[in-house]
Parts: C-alpha cells; structure tokens; sequence
C-alpha cells in the first residue's frame, strides 16, 4: 500500500509544482516527476512476492516471474513522457530567446 | 487570475484529489499479489511460443509489438520536432562561427578528461550495440541501448571533442538515419502482412531459447528500434547542443 | 483479411519516406505525394467502412487471438461509426494536406511528414480496441499537434500557444495513464472488452469511480470541455491554417469519441445501476461547456479565436447528446460530428484564406476588406448558417436527432438551450461575415485582449504580397469541397438510418465482447430512429434566425447598449483565459477534482 501512496505522493507535488512553478525549465521538471508516479504506479501494481526478474536464461521455464507486461507499458511510457518533455524543453529554449524570461507568468500575449 | 487565487483553487483542488486518489489505490489488490490472467499468461506464452528468454522484451516487440510502433514513431515525431522549433535560431554560419570559438576554449579542457572520455567512448559504444542485438535474451533491447549510444555521443561532447562532434553528425545524415529506423519497423509490420497471416506477424524462424537468433524478428525489430532511437536522440541532442553553441556555452555562464 | 490496419501503415511509411528524402526532394513534389497518401488513407478507410457495416470488424495484430475468453495481444475492433469517424479524419486530413502545398512554404517537408503521422494517429485511435492502445495513438496525435501548432515559431504567439497547449494536454495524458494503471490493477487486462467484464463481476467502488473520472479527465482536456478547455483558443489562434482545419474539425471531437468508446465498453455495465446520475453529470458538463463556448465566442474579435470558442461550444453540445447514455444519443452525436467538423474546417479554411491575403485575422482590420474575396464571403456566411442548423446540412441533421434523443431521455427543456447556443455561435460567426465581407454594420471595436496582433502579421509562411492576384484553387477548393461534403452529408438518403443501426452497435457492449473475445458473429441491429420531423425544423428555424437576429444586432453595435453588471462579468470570464500556464494546470486539477467528487457523491 505505501508503494502506491509513494505515486500518489508524487503525482499530487508534481502537480503542485507544476501550477505554482516560476520558470519553465523548472515547471517541465515537475511534469517528469509527475511521470515519475505513473511509473511507480504501474510496477507497483506489477509486483509479485517471491518471485523473480522475467528474464527465463538462469530460472527454470515454471518459476514465478514479476510481471512482465507492466514492465512493457513502463517503457514505452518512459519514452513517450521522454519525448514530450524533449518537445517542451525546446519550446522553453525558444521561449527565453523570445522573451528573454522564464517565466511562465510572462506568458501573456493571449488572452480573453 | 491573482496568484493567491490561483494558490488557493491549486491547494483545494490537489487535497480533494489526494483524497480521491488513496480512495483509489486502496481497491487495488495487496501490494505483492497482482490479479488478472495477462500478467500469468504472457511470460508463458512469449517463451514458449517465441523462444524470447526476455519476457518484457517479447511483450513489447512481439504480443504488443504494435504499441511499440506508436511509440517509436513518437520519438520520431518528437525528434523532427526538436529540429522544427530549434531551425528558426540555427543559421548556418553563427553555428560555424560558435563552433570556432568553443574550439578554442575546449583546447582548454584537461588532458585527464579528455583522455577519459576517449577511454570510455569505445566501450560505451560497444555495450550499446550489445544491449540493442541481445534484446532478448536479457535485460535490454532497442530502447536502452540506442539511448546508450547517444549517450556515447554527449560523452564525447562533455570531454571537450566539440569538432569531432559536428564531424559525426552531419545533421542531414541523422535524420534520415532516424527516418530509416523507423520505416524499418513498418516494414517489417507489413511483412507480416505478406508473408503470414495477420500484420505483424512473426515470420522469421523461432529458433532455440538463449542463442542470439531466437524469437524470429525479435532481434531484427529490436536493432531498427536500436537505430531509431540512436539517431533520434542523437538529433534531439545536437539540436540543443548547437543553441548552446550559439549562447555562449554554459561553461561561461554563472557556475 | 481486413485493410483496416493499412490505413494506419500506409500514411506512416510514406511520412518516413518524406523524412527521409527530406533533404533532397524537391517542396512541391512532396506535397503532392503527401495528398496521394492522405487519398490512399482515405479509400483504405472508406474500404474498412464498408466492410464494418456486415458487423464489426476484429484484427488481432501478429495473429494473437485470445486464449480462453482472455487477450493477449492487441486488437482493432472497427464498429460502423468508428470507421466513419476514421472516414472523416481522412478526408479533413487530404483537405488540409492540399492547403498545405500553397501555404507552407518552408524550405523542408518535415510539415507534410509530421501531418501524415498526425492523420495516422487519428485513424488507429478511432480503430483501436486495446485501452494502451488507445493511449499511445493519444499520446501520438498530442505530440505531433504541439509540433504543428508551433510550427511558425519565428513569431511569439505560436510559441505561447504551443506551450500551454503542451502542458495542460500533458497533464491530461499523465491523469489518463494513471487511470488505466488503475483498471489494471483491478482487471489485469489492457483489452477494452475483457476489462468490461472483469470489471462487471465487482461493485462500483472508489477505484472504478475514480479510475473513471481520471481516464474521463484525460479525455476531456483533449476534448476541450470546460474547465479543461483554456487551451483550445491559444492553440487555435495560432495554429497555421491547415492544422487549424484539422484541430477544429477532428481533434476535440476525438477526445469525445474516446470517452464514448471507453464509456461504453468498459464501465457500462459496472455503472448501470447508476446511470441516471452519470447521465445527469455528463449532460451538466455538456451545457456547460456550450453555453461558456458560446459567451466566450461572441465576446471575440480574434477570428481564430472566434472559431476556437465555438468549436468548444458545440463539443458540448457533442457531449450532450453522448451523455445522454442512449443509442439516439449517441447516433445524433456522431451525425452532428461530423456534419458540424466538415463545416468547421471550411470556415478555417476561408479564414486561411483571408489571413495569407492580407496577413491579420482581426476583425477590426479586416472590416469591408474582404468584399473582393465575394465568393469566399457567400460560403462563409453560409458556413455560419449551417453552424447554426439550417436545413439540410449535416449539423441539421444530427441537431434534430439529439433533441428527439433528449426528449425521450426525459431532457426536453435541453432542446431550448441547444437552440440559444447554436443561435449564439452561429450568429457570431455570421456577423463576422457580414463584416468581413460585406462591410455591413459597424466596425468592431478594439478591446484589450486583441492577442497580439503586431505578430500575426505574416501569420502563413509566403513570399511577398500577392493580394492583387486571384486566390489559389488550392485554396478555395478545400473550403468549397467542405462545405458541399457537409450538405451531402446531410441529404444522404439512409443517414439517419445508417447512423442509428451504427449506433445500436456501438451500445451493444455484451455482444463487441463477445465478437472481440470469442469471434462470435454479431447479432442484427435495427434501427428505431426516423429523419428530421416538423419540431425538428420549428428547432432549426428557430436557430438560423436567432442567428441571423444575434448576427445584425451585434453588427450594429449592441454592445454599448449591455448592462454594464453584464459586460463586468464578461470580462471577468475573458479575465481567466489568462494565458498563463499554471493558471490552466490549476484549473485542470480542479475540473478533475470536481468530476471525481461528484461520480464519488453520485456513486460510491
């Protein structure tokens, strides 16, 4: 249960962070560490007592194995949240030369 | 919005999610104890079947290797992206004039980093091409090691081989590169479609479990995504590593 | 042996091949390979369409047919009104792509590359029966929409709109994730039937509640429902033309279909003893949504803006009639999306047109300026009325099905206010035409939020001044195209039919499981639904004139006429739509929060 209270943790100051963030590098940082929940969240969920690495080289073909599918969906959520985060990272590089601020409050030509 | 209002409305909606939340998780099944026939029946399937040692590796390139398609062509897209939104800033020849500039400031780098970095880049390389082609067999695939050996990549920008690295990556190069790796893993898609019975389909002899040549397109899938992401993450880092160029490197800044 | 993943495969492989010859291949010989793969997409899903209609079509990738009732591999299940939806985003998708070619004229083809992979995700997110699935295709449409919408980036609006869109739909694909976390940790399946019925054999606890309004949430941000939807008009207002077309026609419009899919297969049967408070829930958010889309659109003088707040407007009125929990519901929605998206993406289309010739989208700038584009100003103002219901384009059609559907859901009164916000919308969009084009009315006044105008100039990337010339076909015929598919859309004789019989389908959740899980054949559908009657057109009149009525009031200057307790509010509300990104993530968190707790007080 702690496991999963740890991703909740996470999600909810990352969030936090996200909405009272003051410069975007920072801001984009807070949205990984959001990401970083949902990984918590999913291996958690994946987690059997007792049992081992799904890799079948050294372990015999009937041991119990973790799960492995959830494993499967971390990675691809790691890249995808990855290249998200490449994409926002080069908007906020463009941002600092456009309006010489990191400052996500500067954001401000559109409005109403 | 005032920031206090919007501190207020943040503060109050995230406790009421908090809330919701621990509600949530506190249906789960017990930490340790997951539920449900997926989590059984795929490691079984994937090694008998498939022959693939890697159960993670067969779940993603194999039973859901059509996720993996979608998620590579994100990192495509994401890489394509970086050169859209980063092009704008990048004139050819203030790159030039930056990259002579830093020339001469990394003939300042010690020796000692340098002969490191040249050290370890070759090892590195060599561990990124392991991880890619042993996908199967054990711990990795064609995520991990292609971001490996972007990672060689940066290492040899950090240890101040700035030169070397424009001589490596002439930007056009990467991009196709990028492009072929993941046409290879359509195609490879498609062949299914010809060769068998169903789109992705397995068509490549199974072979034993535990020899490099098991899982039948397994490896092959697992070194286009290899290149993929190599040159994905190659292209993406070069992209913010010329706008550093451009300002003056972070070296002169404060810190 | 089905073609439906080729509608994905093809427009992908040709994106890599773009890329590819980036470097080398020459701009408009790129574009036109580009619109043949949007055409090929298209034929393909018209192919997969006709195929659906014998019943739905199930295509298990590397041939890994369930074991036991249980699915181990990743399915498309293509059921009539997906494939239609599918459909649709093609063909939004070859208009585009043909605008495309005289709009953006950069020096690379990575456009065209991206854009294809952009219709790719559309099309397998309307196709796909695996909820991981669907989250990557979601995932895939977001990043290539951040990329697109960003594109000018020489400019400062783009860039300001390209990152709260960003950010606030990143939020939205963090809360689905840990929605879908959540279902497997109850179900330990990923395939939206199996998990509908594992989650059938428990109660509607805390998890299933929650796990709802989180996957719901996700959805919505996409959707641009509010209190989700601040990003919508930043985006859109500097969106180059064709992703506008795109955006506005099928981007939302897909978030609502993906909450319908997962509504309907997944949580039915679990929330069926409370459907009626889910029902009150959804139909609130709809009206909502519509009636702050609707103020807010007839406050703008932006004219992307403009068609941004309307576009939110009438997903509500989409979610409506999805909320409504019912076959009719559900058949009029997906008409009314349709119709509605077709006519949408024309009125972008016209206001590219107008943006590229005389490089601003203010309404004030522009008074009286477009009466030389008077072709162009007969559609639009037709596009508006259409907006607004008239008879017997698309969204007539699908207007009247909702309201009969919410006269039998025992939501008569919703049929009223249906009419006030299609008069609103629709009216606004009209005096901007009456304006525009025929220099009626006064002027627009300035007011404080003209977002940055100073930058839009230039807005599309062309060479020089060609405002004496005549507009490109390239340009008028999309918009042409559009507006005439609209009117065919609604005089398709069996429409309704069609839509109703694709709709019974759609609901019949035991009998998908049973075709996705077993490979049973599916059980005949009929179809009770029957074409627009004589309420439906006194609605309808009722609408178009309102519009007309709101359209020549606002055009001669209503404005300093309003209460000033009303204009207050107004601003108040325009006030909020700060541009800020934190204020749009703490709204986001509230509007989840909000959705939770009121599942939580209706069901748990």
């Amino acid at each position: 249960m702690l496991a999963y209270l740890v991703a909740v943790w996470l999600l909810l100051i990352g969030l936090y962070g996200v909405i009272t963030s003051r410069h975007l590098v920072h801001l984009v940082l807070c949205l990984g560490v959001m990401q970083a929940s949902t990984y918590v969240l999913l291996l958690a969920i994946g987690w059997r007592i007792d049992a081992q690495a799904p890799i079948y080289v050294d372990i015999p073909p009937r041991a119990r194995v973790v799960d492995p599918v959830v494993q499967a969906l971390t990675l691809t959520d790691v890249v995808v949240e990855a290249t998200v985060v490449a994409v926002l990272l080069a908007l906020s590089v463009q941002a600092h030369k456009r309006f010489g601020t990191c400052d996500p409050d500067a954001l401000g030509a559109l409005r109403g | 919005m005032s920031v206090r209002a919007r501190l207020v409305l943040g503060l109050g909606s995230l406790a009421a999610l908090g809330a919701l939340l621990v509600w949530a998780v506190a249906g789960l099944p017990d930490f340790g104890h997951p539920r449900g026939p997926y989590a059984v029946l795929a490691p079984q399937i994937v090694l008998n079947e498939r022959h693939v040692a890697n159960a993670v590796t067969g779940v993603n390139f194999d039973l859901r290797g059509f996720d993996t398609l979608g998620e590579e062509l994100i990192l495509f897209v994401a890489a394509l992206g970086a050169t859209v939104l980063l092009r704008a800033q990048r004139a050819e020849r203030a790159v030039e004039d930056a990259q002579e500039a830093e020339e001469r400031r990394a003939a300042g780098t010690t020796d000692a980093l340098r002969a490191l970095g040249a050290a370890i880049v070759g090892p590195m390389v060599l561990l990124g091409i392991y991880v890619v082609v042993h996908g199967a067999l054990t711990p990795g695939g064609g995520f991990q090691g292609g971001v490996i050996l972007a990672g060689a990549l940066l290492l040899v920008y950090t240890a101040g081989q700035v030169v070397a690295v424009q001589r490596v990556r002439p930007v056009s190069l990467v991009e196709v590169t990028d492009a072929a790796g993941a046409a290879a893993y359509t195609l490879v898609a498609l062949a299914g479609l010809v060769f068998g019975v169903a789109v992705m389909d397995n068509v490549l002899p199974i072979g034993t479990t535990g020899s490099l040549l098991s899982g039948g397109f397994v490896p092959v899938l697992s070194i286009a995504v290899g290149v993929e992401v190599t040159a994905g993450v190659t292209l993406i880092l070069s992209e913010f590593v010329d706008q550093m160029l451009l300002h003056g490197g972070g070296r002169r800044e404060e810190g | 042996m089905s073609v439906a993943p080729l509608a994905v495969l093809v427009p992908v492989l040709t994106a890599t091949l773009l890329a590819a010859t980036s470097p080398v291949a020459r701009r408009r010989v790129a574009g036109v390979v580009a619109v043949v793969a949007a055409i090929a997409t298209a034929a393909l899903c018209v192919a997969t369409l006709v195929q659906a209609r014998g019943g739905t079509i199930v295509v298990w990738f590397g041939g890994w047919t369930p074991r036991g009732g249980a699915a181990v591999g990743i399915d498309f299940a293509v059921d009539p009104v997906g494939a239609a939806l599918a459909v649709f985003v093609a063909v939004l998708g070859v208009a585009a792509l043909v605008m495309c070619i005289e709009l953006i004229q950069v020096e690379d083809h990575l456009f065209d590359a991206i854009a294809l992979v952009f219709i790719a995700a559309m099309v397998g997110f309307c196709m796909t029966g695996d909820i991981f699935d669907l989250f990557v295709f979601f995932e895939l449409m977001s990043v290539c929409a951040y990329v697109l919408v960003g594109y000018e980036i020489r400019q400062r609006a783009p860039l300001e709109g390209s990152l709260t869109f960003a950010i606030t739909n990143s939020i939205g694909s963090i809360l689905l994730l840990c929605g879908i976390s959540l279902l497997y940790g109850r179900t330990g399946a990923l395939n939206l039937a199996q998990m509908g019925r594992a989650l059938a054999e428990g109660p509607a606890d805390g998890l299933v509640v929650v796990a709802y309004a989180l996957v719901a949430g996700g959805l919505l941000v996409k959707a641009a429902a509010v209190p989700f939807h601040f990003w919508t008009a930043d985006a859109y207002a500097v969106a180059p033309t064709p992703v506008g077309l795109l955006l506005g026609g099928a981007f939302s419009e897909l978030g609502l279909y993906g909450l319908a899919r997962v509504h309907w297969t997944v949580f039915h049967d679990v929330l069926a003893p409370h459907e009626a408070k889910v029902r009150a829930i959804l139909v609130g958010l709809g009206l909502l949504t519509a009636l702050v889309g609707a103020v807010m659109c007839c406050a703008q003088h932006h004219l992307k803006r403009l068609l941004a707040f309307a576009t939110i407007s009438h997903v509500g009125l989409f979610l409506v009639g999805i909320g409504l929990l019912s076959a009719d519901g559900l058949a009029g929605a997906a008409v009314w999306i349709v119709g509605d998206g077709l006519v949408k993406a024309a009125l972008f289309a016209c206001v590219g047109i107008l943006n590229d010739r005389f490089a601003t989208v203010e309404e004030a700038e522009l008074h009286g300026r477009g009466r030389e584009l008077r072709g162009i100003g007969v559609l639009f103002c037709l596009g508006a009325l259409a907006v607004a219901s008239l008879p017997p384009f698309g969204p007539f059609v699908g207007k009247t099905l909702v309201e009969d559907a919410a006269l039998k859901g025992g939501y008569a009164w919703v049929a009223a206010v249906m009419v006030v916000v299609s008069a609103l919308t629709g009216g606004a969009l009209l005096r901007v035409g009456l304006r525009v084009f025929f220099g009626r009315g006064r002027p627009a006044p300035r007011d404080a939020y003209s977002a940055g105008s100073d930058d839009e100039r230039g807005g599309e990337d062309h060479e020089g001044e060609a405002s004496l010339t005549r507009v490109s076909p390239l340009l008028w015929g999309p918009a042409v195209a559009l507006v005439l598919a609209s009117l065919a859309w609604g005089l398709w004789p069996g429409l309704v039919d069609a839509a109703g019989r694709g709709a019974e389908r759609f609901v019949g959740t035991t009998a998908y499981a049973n075709a996705v899980l077993r490979g049973m054949p599916l059980p005949a559908v009929a179809s009770p639904l029957h074409g627009p009657g004589a309420t439906g057109l006194l609605y309808a009149a009722a609408s178009v004139l309102g519009a007309v009525g709101v359209a020549l009031a606002a055009a001669a200057g209503i404005r300093e006429r309003a209460p000033r307790a009303g204009l207050r509010a107004l601003d108040g509300l325009r006030a909020l739509h700060s541009g800020r990104p934190g204020d749009y993530a703490a709204f986001t968190a509230a509007g989840v929060a909000l959705l939770g707790g009121l599942l939580a007080l209706a069901i748990g």
